[in-house]
């Protein structure tokens, strides 16, 4: 397991890395989607809710995992539509 | 057997397929020309990613799973298309709230199974638990607080108590000792418990000292927090998307914010703890020598033949304009101007509102062009050469203090530098300070003139004087 832990912290400060050079040169007019986009990727917590809510049985793990199966769901699929929809708005001078 | 080894190898394969559309989609996103497009390549790795999950064979409860997801899909469905331009902070406030929220679920759902079924718990799986529990309650809680403040559900202003900061060391230093407990004893549930009560109560606490203008910093920081959380759910359940999607999150709201305390010109940990502001309202003589200055106002009429006259106009909308909803009066302001012959800019202060990049989305919504909104840096240089610099509430960022008066709260911190045009045009609803509560210089120099009133209605009143302009 602690194995699993040090691998997990290795993908962990690779991929911020990959995060800081990927997003640092963003121009300002794109700064809020940006965010709401990113946010809306911050709702892969879903799948980690689907797996432990994923289980046949009730139990007290698979209650708290359904009810984060909303939550994230509500993120994910309203953070990608408010940016989109955010984004249709910019425009181009004469576009 | 080998079915299942190949079902289960897919399925690594497509996450990783899912990382890249994320990176790719964030690249695309840096970009005006093809951020539509970068994010709807991040939405598919993210359908890629759910439905590569569906097919874990551990996944079983698929009716209640399918209602959860239509469920959340609705809601959320229904509040992107629902939500106002304008309040459009407080929409990415509650989902940075909703998604520490699960990632917070999932680390305590997953420690209970553990616990359950075999009676304890590895040290490493309690520490990440920890983690999750932590960065998610906080998450969740701060993001419900700034939801609250933006909303106007409680004051906006820096709430502070006797002995806050102590009471919050006290309560984090209470949390550690909790935890290097519970790493020792991790069948304590009551500990647990406790531990996560506490994660709640510091995402409150952490947000209550922090003031209206300082929110850009808080949503950027609650974004990146929101990321981390994800990332914590992932070391959680040992599942490497989940991790990498968190870090590229955790990356881009930490960007956000630095960027945003640079505007400011102050330090993260000052920006969080120093209550900034909490004296609004009461207006601080910044150099006591105001008595005896004067203000000139002017007549929507005679701002109107100023403007409609110039050869260049600089607008520089702030807070007032997204609270008065002005943003389709001052683009109809702008037309007429265009009419005219005006050549029109648009200048923006990082963090002018009450989120990165609020003027721009705004005025998108009011269909003005990207191109037209330019950059402090950028703009700056043009003041000097520009006939009418119109201010539509904004206040701090415009304030000379911040270059002038090193006494000033606000010394060093960048601003537009509209003082600087030929004339200068104030709206404003009344000559209270800023956020920063102190007074503005810029009112009372000699080429400004101020125009009192709701930025509505006196950007329609010029927009109705312009157009007899001919």
């Amino acid at each position: 397991m602690a194995a699993g832990l040090l691998t997990g912290l290795v993908v962990f400060v690779l991929a911020s890395f990959v995060g800081f050079e990927v997003i640092n040169k963003v121009p300002p007019t794109l700064h809020t989607p940006l965010m709401s986009g990113a946010n809306a990727i911050s709702g892969i917590a879903v799948v980690g809710a689907l797996l432990i809510a994923g289980t046949q049985d009730l139990n007290l793990t698979v209650i708290l995992g359904l009810i984060a199966v909303v939550l994230a769901t509500i993120n994910v699929v309203g953070g990608f539509l408010v940016t989109d929809r955010m984004l249709q708005m910019f425009k181009k001078k004469g576009a | 057997m080998l079915t299942t080894a190949w079902l289960s190898s897919g399925i690594e394969i497509t996450y990783l397929v899912a990382a890249s559309l994320f990176i790719v989609g964030l690249k695309r996103l840096s970009s005006p020309a093809t951020a539509r497009q970068g994010n709807q390549i991040a939405a598919a790795g993210m359908f890629v990613a759910i439905v590569a999950t569906l097919l874990n064979q551990s996944v079983l409860n698929y009716q209640m799973l399918l209602v959860g997801i239509v469920i959340g899909s609705l809601v959320g469905a229904i509040a992107a298309q629902k939500v106002a331009m304008t309040a459009m902070p407080q929409m990415v406030g509650i989902f940075n709230g909703l998604g520490g929220a699960a990632s917070a679920l999932i680390a305590v759902g997953e420690f209970w199974r553990v616990l359950s079924t075999t009676g304890t718990a590895p040290i490493d799986a309690t520490l990440v638990t920890i983690l999750g529990v932590f960065i998610g309650g906080v998450t969740f809680t701060g993001s419900l607080m700034a939801f609250a403040k933006l909303q106007g559900i409680m004051t906006g202003s820096p709430i502070t108590f006797p002995f806050q900061q102590p009471f919050n060391i006290f309560i984090l230093v209470s949390f550690l000792v909790g935890s290097g407990y519970l790493l020792v004893h991790p069948e304590q549930t009551f500990v647990f418990l406790g531990l996560v009560a506490i994660s709640l109560l510091l995402g409150v606490l952490f947000v209550l000292p922090i003031g209206g203008a300082d929110t850009p910093v808080v949503i950027s920081l609650l974004n990146s927090y929101s990321g981390l959380a994800a990332s914590a759910a992932g070391f959680i359940l040992m599942n490497n998307m989940l991790i990498i999607a968190g870090a590229l999150v955790g990356a881009s709201g930490l960007i956000l914010t630095q960027i945003m305390c640079k505007a400011m010109n102050r330090s993260l940990a000052n920006v969080l703890f120093s209550a900034f502001g909490s004296d609004g309202g009461t207006a601080i003589a910044a150099g006591g020598d105001q008595g005896d200055r004067v203000v000139r106002s002017v007549e929507p009429e005679e701002g109107a033949m100023m403007l409609g006259y110039a050869r260049s106009v600089v607008i520089v909308p702030g807070y007032g304009m997204a609270v008065a909803q002005a943003q389709h009066s001052v683009r109809e302001l702008a037309d007429q101007l265009d009419r005219l012959g005006v050549t029109v800019k648009y200048a923006i202060h990082p963090v002018a509102g009450r989120m990165p990049g609020h003027m721009n989305v705004l005025l998108a919504e009011a269909n003005v062009p990207y191109d037209q909104l330019c950059d402090m840096d950028d703009i700056n240089p043009e003041f000097e050469r520009t006939d009418v610099a119109l201010v539509i509430g904004a206040n701090d960022v415009v304030n000379p203090a911040a270059r002038e008066n090193t006494s000033s709260p606000i010394y060093g911190m960048p601003i537009l530098d509209v003082d600087r045009a030929h004339n200068t045009i104030v709206i404003k609803r009344g000559m209270s300070a800023g956020f920063a509560g102190i007074e503005n210089d810029l009112f009372f120099k000699e080429h400004t003139m101020m125009m009192f009133g709701s930025a509505k209605d006196v950007v329609a009143k010029l927009v109705a004087e312009v157009k007899q302009l001919s």
